[in-house]
C-alpha cells in the first residue's frame, strides 16, 4: 500500500470508527468503575492510592442500605403477595408430600427412578430413601424435599424463560451474563439478611436466597442449549415456514432439551447446597438440623443429617441426570 | 412441456449484492466509489459474499449454480426464500419482489412457493420420519391424520415406503437425504432449492440419488434451483449452469457451452478435468457429408463422385433426403460389373445412424463396429451430417491450446 488512488474516504474512516467504539465502551465501563472506586476510596484509609477525601460523602455500603430500606417501605404489598404465593406453594407441596404414607411415597420414588433411570437407580434410591426413614429424618427430609421442589419450581418458572429470551438476543444475553454472576458468586450471607428484611424469618426467605443462588444454571443452559441447536435446523425450520413460536416450541426447545434437563440437575444440585444456610434464618427441613447440631457441638447428629443430605441429593441427581440423558440420544446420533 | 413458445420466467434476480458485516450499506458505497474486495476486508472487515448477481429461472427448469466454498453460492440460495436478506437488488419471484414482502408474506411463500434440501439433511432428530416430512404441514395448520396421509405418499414417492416410525438416525446417509427431499417436496412447492443436496453423499449413492431426482422430476413440475461445488453433476443435473467465483458469475450457459467455450481460465481450469465425450454433442463435430447420391442413381456416378471427392465410401438418399444406406467404392464397381443399374437395389439400411443431440460418448461404439462413417440424422431421418474417425478422436481429446502452452 504506498499510495491509495481513491482519496481519503469518510465512509472508510466512519465504519473505523464504529469498532473502535466498542472499545471505548469497555474503556468507559471500567474507568466508571475505578473512579467509583476513587470516589469511595477513603472507607478504606490504608488502601494503596491516594484517597480523595479524609471522609467522603459518598458510601457505597450507607447507600444500599438506604436502597434496601426504601424498597421496604414502598414495596411492601409487593413482597407480601410473593411470600404469601410462595407459602402457599411450599405448604400444598409439604403437606401432599406428609400426607402420603412413608411406603406408598418410597414406591412412588422407586417406581420414578426406575420409571426414567433404570434399575440400578431405582434400588439405590429405595434403599437411601428407606435409610433415611431408618434414621428418624423422614419429616424433616420431606420439609427439605418441599422447600428445593419450590425453589426448583420457581427457578424453573423464571429462568427457562429468561434462557429463551437470552437465547433470542445477544443483547439481553450481554445484559443478563454480569445479574447471573452476582447471583451466583456473591456470598449467600450477604443476601440472607436483606431476604429475611423483605420476606420475614422462616422458609419462604429460604425459598428466595436458594431461588437467587440455584436459578442462574437453569437461564445459562437453557441459553445454551437453545444456541446450540444446529443451525441448519434452525434453518429448516425457517424455511418451511414456521412462526417464531412454532420454531421455538417444534424445533429448538426440543432439541434443547437435554441442556435443559442438566441445567435443572444443576439447580437442583445448587439448591441442595443452600439448605443448611437457609436454616440460619430459620428455614426448616434437614438443613435445621445440621445447624442446630452445630450449634450444640453434636458431631454424630450433624453427621447423620449431613449424611440424609447427600443422600437425597444422590437420589434427585441420578435421576434428574438420566433425563437428561434420555433426551440427549436423539441429537448425539446425529 | 410449457406451451407457450418463451418460457416464463419463475424467478429473477436483479443485481443483487450482500456484505456481511455491521454496515454493509456504507459499504456499498464504498464498493461503488472503486474499493475492491479486499481493500474492503482490509479497512473495514466487511466480507462480500454476493456481487451484483442477476439471472432468470424459467418455469420447469433446472438452473445450477456452480462454485466452490466461499463462491457466494449458499448465500445467493439463502436470497431466494429470505433466509438471508440481500444488501441490494432486486428478486423476484412471480413477478413479485421478495423484498417487498412483510413477515407473513414471506412465510407464506415459505409454506406454500419454496422449499429446500440441504446439504446435511437438517432433518429433525427428535421426530420420527414421517413427522420429520410432515412438518411442513403441520407448521401450516393442517390436522394430523391428513398431513401424516400426504407425508406417506411422497414417503413412497422417494422409495421409503415402510420407514414411516424410525428415527431419522437409524437411516443410512442416502435415506436420509430421501427424507429431506420428501419433507421438501410433501408441501408441494412450486419452487425446490438443493443446497448441495448430495454433496454429502457417496459417490455411488449420489449418481444413483442424481438419476432418481431427475427421475423424479418427470412426475412432479418444479423449478429447481441446484447448487453444487461438483461440475460434473452441475453439467449432469443442469439445463443452465451459472458458475460462480467470488460472488460473482464467471459464466452462465448450458453444460455444452461451458465445456466447449469457457469463458475464462478459472471455468477452464474446471473443465479441463470433464470428459467432453459425455458433453459435446454430436453435431459439433460433424462434418458436411463428402458425397451424397440418390437412390435413382446407378453406380457408375457413385464410383465418379466418390473418386472425385476422394473417399471410399456414399450416403445414399431418397427423394426427400432421407437416409437410405451407405455404399461403399468397392460394393459399386461390384455393382456396375454385375449390371446394377440402379442405387435403390443396392440400399440395404445398413447405415449407421445418430442423432446431432446425443452426446460424442454414444458414437463410440457404433463407431467400433464399422469402418463406414457414422451418418447424423435429424427428427425427419434426414442427413444433416457424418462423423469421421478423426473428427471423433479430435473430438473427445481436444482441449484449447491456451491451456497447452500453460502447463
Amino acid at each position: 500500500m504506498t499510495q491509495n488512488s481513491n482519496p481519503p474516504n469518510k465512509l472508510v474512516q466512519k465504519l473505523q470508527r464504529h469498532r473502535k467504539a466498542r472499545w471505548l465502551f469497555w474503556a468507559g465501563t471500567s474507568g466508571l468503575i475505578l473512579l467509583l472506586g476513587w470516589l469511595f476510596s477513603s472507607y478504606y484509609p490504608e488502601s494503596f492510592y491516594p484517597p480523595l477525601a479524609a471522609d467522603p460523602p459518598w458510601n457505597l455500603a450507607f447507600w444500599v442500605s438506604e436502597g434496601v430500606d426504601w424498597l421496604i417501605v414502598n414495596f411492601a404489598v409487593i413482597f407480601d403477595a410473593i411470600k404469601l404465593v410462595t407459602r402457599w406453594v411450599l405448604n400444598s407441596i409439604e403437606d401432599s408430600l406428609l400426607m402420603l404414607h412413608e411406603w406408598s411415597l418410597l414406591a412412588i420414588i422407586v417406581l420414578w427412578a426406575w420409571r426414567l433411570a433404570g434399575r440400578r437407580v431405582a434400588i439405590f434410591s429405595g434403599a437411601a430413601m428407606y435409610f433415611i426413614g431408618m434414621l428418624g429424618l423422614w419429616e424433616l427430609c420431606m420439609s427439605t424435599l418441599a422447600l428445593i421442589a419450590t425453589a426448583v419450581l420457581i427457578s424453573i418458572a423464571l429462568g427457562i424463560p429468561v434462557g429463551i429470551l437470552a437465547a433470542r438476543s445477544d443483547r439481553i444475553n450481554n445484559t443478563i451474563r454480569p445479574v447471573l454472576d452476582v447471583m451466583q458468586t456473591m456470598p449467600a450471607f450477604v443476601y440472607l439478611i436483606p431476604a429475611v428484611m423483605f420476606f420475614g424469618l422462616g422458609n419462604v426467605p429460604g425459598v428466595m436466597a436458594t431461588v437467587i443462588f440455584a436459578a442462574p444454571p437453569a437461564v445459562r443452559l437453557t441459553n445454551l442449549g437453545i444456541r446450540q441447536v444446529p443451525k441448519d435446523l434452525v434453518e429448516a425450520g425457517h424455511t418451511f415456514g414456521s412462526t417464531d413460536f412454532q420454531l421455538l416450541f417444534k424445533v429448538q426447545l426440543p432439541l434443547a432439551l437435554p441442556s435443559i434437563m442438566a441445567g435443572i440437575n444443576q439447580t437442583i444440585m445448587l439448591s441442595l447446597s443452600m439448605v443448611v444456610l437457609a436454616a440460619m434464618i430459620a428455614a426448616g427441613g434437614l438443613g435445621r438440623e445440621v445447624y442446630m447440631a452445630l450449634g450444640q457441638v453434636d458431631i454424630g447428629r450433624g453427621f447423620v443429617a449431613g449424611t440424609t443430605i447427600v443422600l437425597v441429593a444422590m437420589v434427585l441427581d441420578r435421576i434428574t441426570q438420566s433425563l437428561g440423558q434420555r433426551g440427549k440420544r436423539g441429537t448425539s446420533a446425529l | 412441456m410449457s406451451e407457450t413458445e418463451t418460457p416464463r420466467v419463475k424467478i429473477s434476480c436483479r443485481n443483487v449484492w450482500k456484505i456481511f458485516g455491521h454496515d454493509p450499506q456504507n459499504t456499498l458505497n464504498l464498493i461503488q466509489n472503486g474499493m475492491t474486495k479486499e481493500e474492503i476486508l482490509e479497512q473495514t472487515g466487511h466480507i462480500i459474499a454476493v456481487r451484483d448477481i442477476s439471472f432468470d429461472v424459467n418455469e420447469g427448469e433446472i438452473f445450477v449454480i456452480m462454485g466452490l466454498s466461499g463462491s457466494g453460492k449458499s448465500t445467493i440460495i439463502r436470497c431466494l426464500n429470505r433466509l438471508i436478506d440481500p444488501t441490494s437488488g432486486q428478486i423476484f419471484i412471480d413477478n413479485v419482489d421478495l423484498a417487498t414482502m412483510n413477515e407473513t408474506e414471506i412465510r407464506m411463500t415459505r409454506r406454500h412457493q419454496i422449499s429446500m434440501v440441504f446439504q446435511q439433511f437438517a432433518l429433525f432428530p427428535h421426530r420420527s420420519v414421517i413427522d420429520n416430512v410432515a412438518y411442513g404441514l403441520e407448521v401450516q395448520g393442517i390436522p394430523k391424520a391428513e398431513r401424516r396421509e400426504r407425508a406417506w405418499e411422497v414417503l413412497n414417492m422417494v422409495g421409503l415406503k415402510g420407514w414411516e416410525n424410525y428415527h431419522t438416525y437409524e437411516l443410512s446417509g442416502g435415506m436420509q437425504q430421501r427424507v429431506g427431499l420428501a419433507r421438501a417436496l410433501a408441501v408441494d412447492p412450486e419452487i425446490l432449492l438443493m443446497d448441495e443436496a448430495f454433496s454429502a453423499l457417496d459417490p455411488l449413492i449420489r449418481r444413483q440419488m442424481q438419476d432418481e431426482f431427475l427421475n423424479l422430476l418427470t412426475q412432479v413440475h418444479k423449478t429447481i434451483i441446484f447448487i453444487t461445488h461438483d461440475l460434473s453433476e452441475a453439467l449432469k443435473m443442469g439445463e443452465r449452469v451459472a458458475i460462480m467465483k467470488d460472488g460473482l458469475i464467471v459464466q452462465l450457459g448450458s453444460p455444452e457451452e461451458i465445456v466447449i467455450g469457457p469463458a475464462d481460465d478459472y471455468v477452464t481450469e474446471f473443465v479441463r478435468d470433464v470428459p467432453r465425450s459425455k458433453v459435446v454433442p454430436v453435431r459439433n463435430i460433424m462434418k458436411d457429408p463428402a458425397v451424397t447420391l440418390y437412390s435413382w442413381q446407378g453406380p457408375k456416378v457413385a464410383v465418379h463422385e466418390m473418386r472425385q471427392n476422394d473417399v471410399q465410401y456414399a450416403f445414399i438418399l431418397d427423394p426427400g433426403r432421407r437416409l437410405r444406406g451407405v455404399i461403399t467404392r468397392d460394393e459399386a464397381k461390384q455393382a456396375i460389373k454385375d449390371g446394377i443399374t440402379r442405387l435403390s437395389k443396392l440400399v440395404k439400411g445398413n447405415a449407421l445412424q445418430i442423432g446431432p443431440n446425443q452426446p460424442i460418448e454414444e458414437v463410440i461404439p457404433l463407431a467400433a463396429t464399422s469402418d463406414n462413417p457414422v451418418a447424423v440424422i435429424d427428427e425427419d431421418e434426414r442427413l444433416i451430417g457424418e462423423i469421421l474417425r478423426t473428427e471423433l478422436l479430435l473430438g473427445m481429446t481436444r482441449e484449447d491450446n491456451s491451456n497447452d502452452t500453460k502447463q
